[in-house]
């Protein structure tokens, strides 16, 4: 059995008279110590597909179907503090902005200690010695005087190194990661990706990475999902899904990457955008975009099959 | 090398930082330590590097949106530092800019129309409505833009369209020498692809120069002609783009290499140790680049290396590979 499993999750947000789905029925499980990647452009619904594991769509948003089952229990169906126990306990989040997680006028050691006694019965100075411990595994240097610095006292990588320090403290069973590096340098986001990486092997914590980079992904995760418009369009070994894409749009996103192409050369662009959740096309949400599209593409949405979300794959993969 | 569109000589900028009222010290913070390019006509000249290396200072200080504190820049030959703005006038059309974030670069009270006709009435007062409008329609076309947008205002427009039409206002003007300055990064992946076709098609038709600055090493790859490296307000390699990727000299430039995300995988397998920055306002002597760099010896963190050459390959370190 799973240790995450996420069946048909419906997510929706008032709109004028009318309700809009920003997640249409998305199905997702993660074994134990399982590093899997969400893809998807802005507007996918996959920071959505986050907050929604950890019960935190803010209203007046809701989750109006599906269910996530963690260790065999329906998350949405328990009361409030079992799944406290869950979140930020066995369910750790890393979020894009370290600020977001971090308190600007608390010192590192005070939001340490205080999430560490929130979810255990510890002592303050046992707490303060697990949490220097936790930031010399996350190779912040001269821990032991770094523990009692403000937020604002460190750089952007330090911070995202102490925010990756907090959610391991409860030593969680899963780590949730929205774009953890987007906003740091690519040296930086390097070593960031990399202790992300070392620490799940070590500890076989699964892994959740939500990014736009599928380069990123490919570095880092075993298994890989695509969203699109408020649902996954494909889903597979990372592996196979980069060197062998069977829905156009895997494949679109792939072609347009700069690192494919021949250098000067024009890159293979997908025309038009996104399609806003409040106006989504007919059928299969991605036709107006699709190469291979056909009647039959607007006129009925494909079933989610062997992987892969489409009328064509077969013929997407024969081009390939 | 053709004879270069614009040059750089030594450019210096200094920021004054606010000072502590118990303190008598002046902060400055070096922006700019001496920067020399050129770049060719036709060119997509890249300038790569991390935050607060000073590849936007560059582009703006060039731009005449900074003034630099020291050396010169020449366009065509003739020095445009320090121009006032009425002698800038005439070379404000040849050079435009494009900026990072099509959400703020755009007027949003402005409609398309507005936004696209402002930079001809202000450099080119002298033309027509009818001429002004043809010009407009034009540029429209060429950038992929539809002609009723025209009346619309920004907020009706997603990122990747936005980015269009901030292109089409550089282009308006029919310039020569365009500076974009981080202009795919706010945009999607696909959306990316269409912004850098676009920017490749235009080239090609109008024989444009570009000098594009860039966090992103796999745009470069792609896009460049020649690069160069900036670190902490100095270029620390500058050389064609083969070169850069093929055999990076500088250990700075072998890093940043070393760091892209590959589709292939193993770039995060093997990590450096982590590095801190120094601080841009008390500059250590020597190489700015020593207390992260592998290689660094006594050498490195007494006496800076400098870049000479400035036309071909040039790396500034003492011990490159």
């Amino acid at each position: 059995m799973p240790l995450l499993d996420i069946r048909d999750l419906h997510v929706a947000f008032p709109s004028g008279r009318r309700e809009v789905e920003a997640l249409r029925g998305v199905d997702l499980t993660l074994e134990r110590g399982e590093r899997l990647g969400v893809v998807g452009e802005s507007g996918a619904g996959k920071s959505m597909l986050a907050f929604a594991i950890l019960d935190l769509i803010a209203p007046p948003g809701r989750i109006t179907a599906g269910s996530i089952f963690f260790d065999g229990r329906d998350i949405l169906r328990l009361p409030e503090p079992a799944i406290r126990d869950i979140r930020g306990n066995r369910i750790s989040m890393i979020f894009q902005d370290p600020m977001m997680t971090l308190n600007p006028v608390l010192t590192i050691g005070t939001q340490m200690i205080e999430t560490l006694r929130a979810h255990r019965d510890i002592s303050k100075a046992a707490a303060r010695r697990l949490s220097v411990e936790r930031l010399k595994q996350v190779s912040i240097p001269s821990a032991e005087s770094r523990i009692d610095a403000y937020p604002h006292e460190l750089s952007g990588g330090l911070r995202q190194r102490v925010v990756i320090a907090i959610a391991l403290l409860t030593e969680p069973e899963i780590i949730i990661a929205d774009e953890p590096t987007t906003a740091l340098d690519v040296t930086i986001q390097a070593e960031i990706m990399a202790l992300i990486l070392r620490l799940c092997r070590e500890n076989n914590v699964g892994l959740i990475l939500i990014t736009h980079d599928l380069g990123v992904v490919a570095e880092v995760t075993e298994r890989l999902m695509i969203m699109y418009a408020g649902l996954c369009v494909e889903a597979g070994p990372t592996r196979r899904l980069i060197d062998a894409p069977a829905h156009p749009y895997t494949r679109g996103l792939l072609g347009a990457l700069p690192q494919k192409a021949r250098r000067g050369a024009r890159l293979d662009q997908i025309p038009g955008s996104m399609p806003p959740i409040t106006a989504l096309p007919s059928g299969c949400a991605y036709h107006p975009r699709c190469p291979l599209a056909t009647a039959r593409c607007a006129a009925e949405a494909p079933a989610f099959r062997a992987g892969v979300a489409c009328h064509h794959a077969e013929r997407a993969e024969s081009r390939a | 090398m053709s004879a270069p569109i614009l040059t750089t000589e030594g450019l210096e900028m200094r920021f004054a930082l606010p000072t502590h009222f118990l303190s008598r010290e002046k902060p400055v913070l070096h922006a700019l330590n001496g920067v020399s390019i050129a770049i060719a006509e036709g060119e997509s000249f890249c300038v790569v590097g991390e935050s607060g290396c000073g590849k936007t200072t560059l582009g703006r200080a060039i731009m005449g949106l900074l003034k630099p504190s020291a050396g010169s820049i020449h366009f065509r030959g003739q020095r445009i530092d320090g121009m006032d703005e009425a002698a800038r006038k005439p070379i404000r059309a040849q050079m435009q800019m494009v900026f990072q974030n099509p959400y703020a670069s755009l007027n949003p009270r402005r409609t398309v129309f507005d936004t696209l006709s402002e930079p001809l009435r202000h450099l080119q007062p002298g033309l027509g409505r009818a001429e002004l409008r043809e010009r407009i329609e034009a540029v429209l076309a060429a950038t992929g833009c539809d002609p009723s947008w025209l009346r619309k205002l920004p907020h009706e427009f997603s990122g990747g369209q936005r980015q269009r039409i901030a292109i089409a206002r550089a282009l308006v003007t029919n310039p020569a020498f365009i500076v974009a300055d981080e202009p795919i990064s706010a945009l999607d992946v696909s959306i990316q692809a269409q912004t850098l076709n676009l920017m490749t098609d235009l080239q090609a038709e109008r024989g444009l120069t570009y000098m594009f600055i860039t966090h992103d090493l796999s745009v470069v790859e792609h896009f460049a002609t020649r690069v160069a490296v900036m670190y902490l307000g100095r270029v620390m390699e500058l050389a064609p783009v083969e070169a850069i990727f093929r055999a990076p000299r500088h250990p700075y430039t072998q890093l940043l290499l070393s760091a892209i995300p590959r589709l292939e995988g193993g770039s995060f397998a093997q990590t450096a140790a982590p590095g801190e920055l120094p601080d841009p306002v008390n500059m250590p002597p020597g190489c700015p680049f020593a207390p992260r760099c592998p290689k660094a010896q006594a050498r490195c963190r007494a006496d800076r290396p400098d870049l000479r050459d400035v036309t071909g390959t040039a790396v500034a370190c003492h011990f490159p590979a």
